[in-house]
């Protein structure tokens, strides 16, 4: 029992996860009907902006402030590099949906091969607070701090994402574009400016959720392709929550993070079954699109 | 002579003299892809196949991305299908050639249809992102090593008693794999030809110029998607059945891992997609510039480049990817694009006609 | 500026076929021009290609402005308000939501909204998607309405309403027609007659006619273009 509920506890952090890579990438194709492949990269970007600033500061600033200011950057480094990417590679390609595609898998390759070429392919470390390595003891369980940072930003971003889109002009204006972008400029708005901005917030999220990922399940370290792998689970969070659903991203994350944590675990040690946790996902996606090909939560936000 | 039997005259050409490269022993310094500057030396030979082998596999990509208008990202399920299969039949089990290859297209058949139909229920982004889904699948799958059938990420090398001798991986057969590789190319051609030739192409065409038309003529689309999308996944594995003779070795990342979809993509729209020759030029280009920017990247004087040229240079991934960039910015039809319709503005100054040249870009709505 | 809109060999290809074949028209300012003509003639996709919804060629005049090239939002900032066929309200958003999208000036006329339709200063809260038909075409006039612009382009508002509402609709328009000139695209002739001085005519994507409202009294003319012998 114990075991299953550290299971759940872990299983519901790596839904955290997803949820700030998918509900970023849900956004920008209900808006602007985008697949961003180059979305892997701003989690992959995140991560290294993160490494390369917390290295370049003094080690005397003590581990958690250089944490902090990790995460930071991982933000920064997401928004900056999303934002760059729909100004300078998607806007010139508006109205050309398959184009929009494959110029964000062409930038993703470019870049993941320049990380390769900088960095190698070896792994990087980041610099963390020792508690984040520690382990709470919570009703009974040893429960990892880095699960519930995972956990409280997931949270955090969720409640600040509702906010903001229900809240705010801008908010409204995406959720409104989400439902149908033509009426939106029929009412006299610049719906190119909220094209941006879904670029900018979904990047800003991606960012953190490499660096968190790195953190939380990778032992504090990073590669040039980290960020392509935790896509392919972000794409099918995005289509089993139903595309441009931020609740549906949120509901599917969780319940993809908990069903490859389980099945890992339980069916993951017999032989020839390590990567029983990917498949059973894929297989969750196929099953759901077969009951609902729309995903669960259909198309509005 | 009509145009279409001057082409068909050119193909006939370029492929006799492909086929004639094994007996070509000029020394060519620079341009080669392998370090030994002959034309018909091992390496370049074994780049060239390799280059044909991905020339099928896009050609036939091209029948269901570019012709039909559907965004699949699991041709390389299908590849990696020709891969392991005949793999383990032969090395595994020691079937008979014959019963190797059988196999493995029955297999690819099955799950083509199967899967095929599956994804197609979904259109659009859907379909794209469930066919990646499917593909990364297979990929865990290869990689867990089930029952020790695939070898996971160690690899599996091609081994049987049963493979006739003038087909095993030995450097002495190179040429022999060189040609079976070309007639693969040719083989997929003839056949992508036949079928995008034929009333099943133009609906093909029709579908991705506009779906809805076709029901209300009521033509089933779904069939005709089926068929197009069973057709590329054939041509992959006969790709992936080239592709274990030549490299005789298989490994996940190498031949099932989303990458070599990307790189099937690239070769597509960098050649032109919805184009045969397209295809096979953007292929051949594409395999020809990885493996010559590896070489260049290996030489001694290389490593003397300042770090910001070096770095990026040394990344084959790299420069194919910003390339591929460029020409989905500034060149959407791809090489073919330009070169029909720089063919098309010389036409029609020949005939002195004022009317504007078509643009069209395929797949693109306005 | 006498005309609020002049359009001049307008073409727009849609999927492969041509929809408007060489569109000429121009419309006074004040008052209401129909556009009329049997389904599928491109009413529709003329007004859409106007605000820049669907690439088009040929010269568009807005207003005084030649707006060739422009971006929708442009246009639309020039003074001009869209009620789109099928109402396309915000379905996931309140009615204030659906409203507050919509306003473009430093005052909104909220006064003027809720003078023609009371009823929604009570519904605010009320997600748009949740309501009757009629109700959201008022929220979709509402939103043409609330920046005080002198031209609206109407889009079938009578479509898939029960006749009683109808009526209530065309008071509604009648008042909306004293604040701005509208372009008003109808197949219930009864409503056009009521509120339209001028009418023009599409069929096949091109204009046939143009004229009075009055020839609308000519069963022959509404016959030969409109398919309907619709006279009462």
């Amino acid at each position: 029992m114990n075991v299953f509920l550290a299971l759940t506890f872990s299983g519901i952090a790596l839904g955290a996860i997803y949820f700030l890579a998918a509900s970023g990438l849900s956004l920008i194709y209900g808006l602007m009907d985008i697949l961003n492949f180059a979305h892997g990269l701003f989690m992959t970007l995140g991560a290294y902006v993160a490494w390369d600033v917390a290295s370049h500061l003094p080690t005397s600033w003590g581990a958690p402030l250089l944490f902090s200011i990790a995460v930071v950057a991982s933000i920064i480094g997401g928004a900056l590099a999303a934002g760059l990417t729909e100004v300078l590679l998607i806007r010139p390609l508006y109205g050309r949906p398959v184009s929009q595609i494959l110029v964000t898998i062409g930038l993703d390759l470019a870049v993941v091969g320049l990380l390769l070429g900088g960095f190698g392919s070896n792994s990087l470390s980041i610099p963390v607070p020792l508690w984040l390595i520690e382990a709470s003891r919570v009703g009974g369980l040893d429960l990892p701090n880095s699960n519930f940072v995972a956990l409280v930003a997931g949270v955090v971003i969720l409640v600040a994402l509702e906010l903001f889109l229900h809240r705010t002009r801008y908010g409204i204006t995406i959720r409104a574009g989400v439902e149908n972008r033509d009426m939106v400029s029929a009412l006299g708005i610049n719906v190119g400016r909220a094209f941006t901005l879904v670029f900018v917030i979904g990047g800003a999220m991606a960012g953190l959720a490499g660096l968190l990922y790195a953190v939380v399940f990778s032992g504090d370290l990073i590669s040039p392709t980290q960020g392509d792998s935790l896509l392919i689970f972000a794409f099918i969070v995005v289509v089993i929550g139903g595309l441009g659903s931020i609740r549906g991203s949120a509901v599917a994350a969780l319940v993809v993070g908990l069903v490859q944590d389980y099945t890992n675990f339980y069916l993951g040690s017999h032989s020839g079954m390590a990567e029983i946790g990917n498949l059973s996902v894929v297989l969750l996606l196929a099953l759901v699109l077969e009951w609902r090909p729309r995903g669960l939560f259909g198309s509005t936000l | 002579m009509s145009p279409s039997v001057r082409r068909a005259a050119i193909a006939l050409g370029l492929v006799a003299v492909a086929a004639l490269v094994p007996f070509i022993g000029l020394h060519l310094p620079w341009i080669l892809p392998s370090t030994v500057n002959v034309v018909n030396s091992t390496g370049t030979l074994e780049v060239l196949a390799l280059s044909f082998v991905f020339a099928g596999v896009a050609l036939g990509y091209d029948v269901i991305f570019g012709y039909t208008g559907l965004l699949s990202l699991g041709p390389v399920m299908y590849f990696a299908t020709g891969v392991y299969v005949f793999d383990i039949t032969l090395t595994h089990w020691n079937w008979p050639l014959a019963s190797a290859l059988v196999a493995t297209f029955a297999v690819s058949l099955v799950l083509a249809i199967l899967l095929g139909a599956i994804a197609l229920r979904v259109s659009g982004i859907a379909f794209t992102m469930v066919t990646l889904a499917f593909a990364q699948a297979f990929y865990y799958l290869v990689e867990d090593n089930p029952h020790g059938l695939t070898g996971g990420d160690t690899g599996l090398a091609l081994y049987s008693s049963r493979l006739p001798a003038f087909l095993s991986g030995a450097v002495s057969n190179t040429r022999n794999l060189y040609w079976i590789a070309l007639g693969f190319l040719v083989v997929s051609y003839a056949v992508v030809w036949l079928v995008t030739e034929s009333e099943t192409g133009h609906v093909l065409v029709a579908i991705r110029e506009n779906e809805r038309r076709l029901e209300v003529l009521g033509i089933r689309p779904f069939r005709y998607k089926l068929a197009a999308y069973t057709l590329s996944s054939l041509v992959a594995t006969g790709g992936g059945v080239a592709y274990i003779l030549l490299i005789g070795t298989a490994v996940p990342s190498a031949v099932a891992s989303v990458t070599v979809t990307l790189s099937i993509l690239v070769m597509v729209v960098l050649g032109g997609a919805g184009t045969r020759w397209g295809a096979v030029t953007g292929a051949v280009i594409y395999v020809y510039l990885q493996q010559y920017l590896l070489k260049v990247a290996a030489e001694p004087s290389f490593a003397t480049l300042p770090a910001f040229l070096r770095v990026p240079l040394s990344q084959p991934q790299f420069l194919l990817g910003l390339i591929f960039v460029l020409f989905v910015l500034f060149v959407p039809g791809g090489i073919a694009g330009v070169v029909t319709r720089r063919r098309l503005r010389s036409a029609a100054r020949l005939f002195d006609a004022t009317s504007a040249v078509p643009t069209t870009i395929p797949m693109e709505e306005p | 500026m006498t005309n609020a809109l002049e359009v001049s060999d307008l073409h727009v290809t849609l999927a492969g076929s041509h929809v408007l074949q060489g569109i000429s028209l121009n419309v006074p300012v004040g008052g209401v021009t129909a556009l009329l003509g049997r389904n599928g003639v491109g009413k529709t996709t003329t007004l859409r290609a106007l605000l820049g919804l669907v690439a088009s060629t040929g010269a568009i005049s807005v207003l005084g402005t030649d707006v060739r090239g422009w971006a929708t939002h442009r246009i639309v900032r020039l003074g001009v308000g869209y009620v789109p066929e099928d109402r396309d309200v915000f379905a996931g958003l309140t009615v204030a939501e659906n409203l507050r999208l919509a306003e473009r000036i430093e005052a909104p006329r909220y006064d003027d909204v809720y003078a023609i339709f009371p009823e929604l200063r009570e519904r605010s809260g009320q997600r748009a998607g949740t309501m009757s038909g009629g109700q959201q075409q008022m929220v979709s006039i509402a939103r043409a309405l609330l920046n005080g612009w002198p031209l609206l382009l109407i889009d079938e508002p009578s479509k898939g309403l029960a006749p009683r509402l109808v009526g209530e609709l065309a008071d509604a328009l009648a008042r909306v027609a004293t604040l701005a000139t509208v372009l008003l695209v109808e197949q219930n002739l009864a409503l056009v007659r009521r509120l339209a001085q001028r009418i023009i005519v599409l069929d096949h994507g091109e204009v046939v006619h143009t004229g009075d409202a009055q020839e609308l009294d000519d069963p022959d003319l509404a016959k030969r273009f409109l398919g309907v012998s619709g006279v009462k």
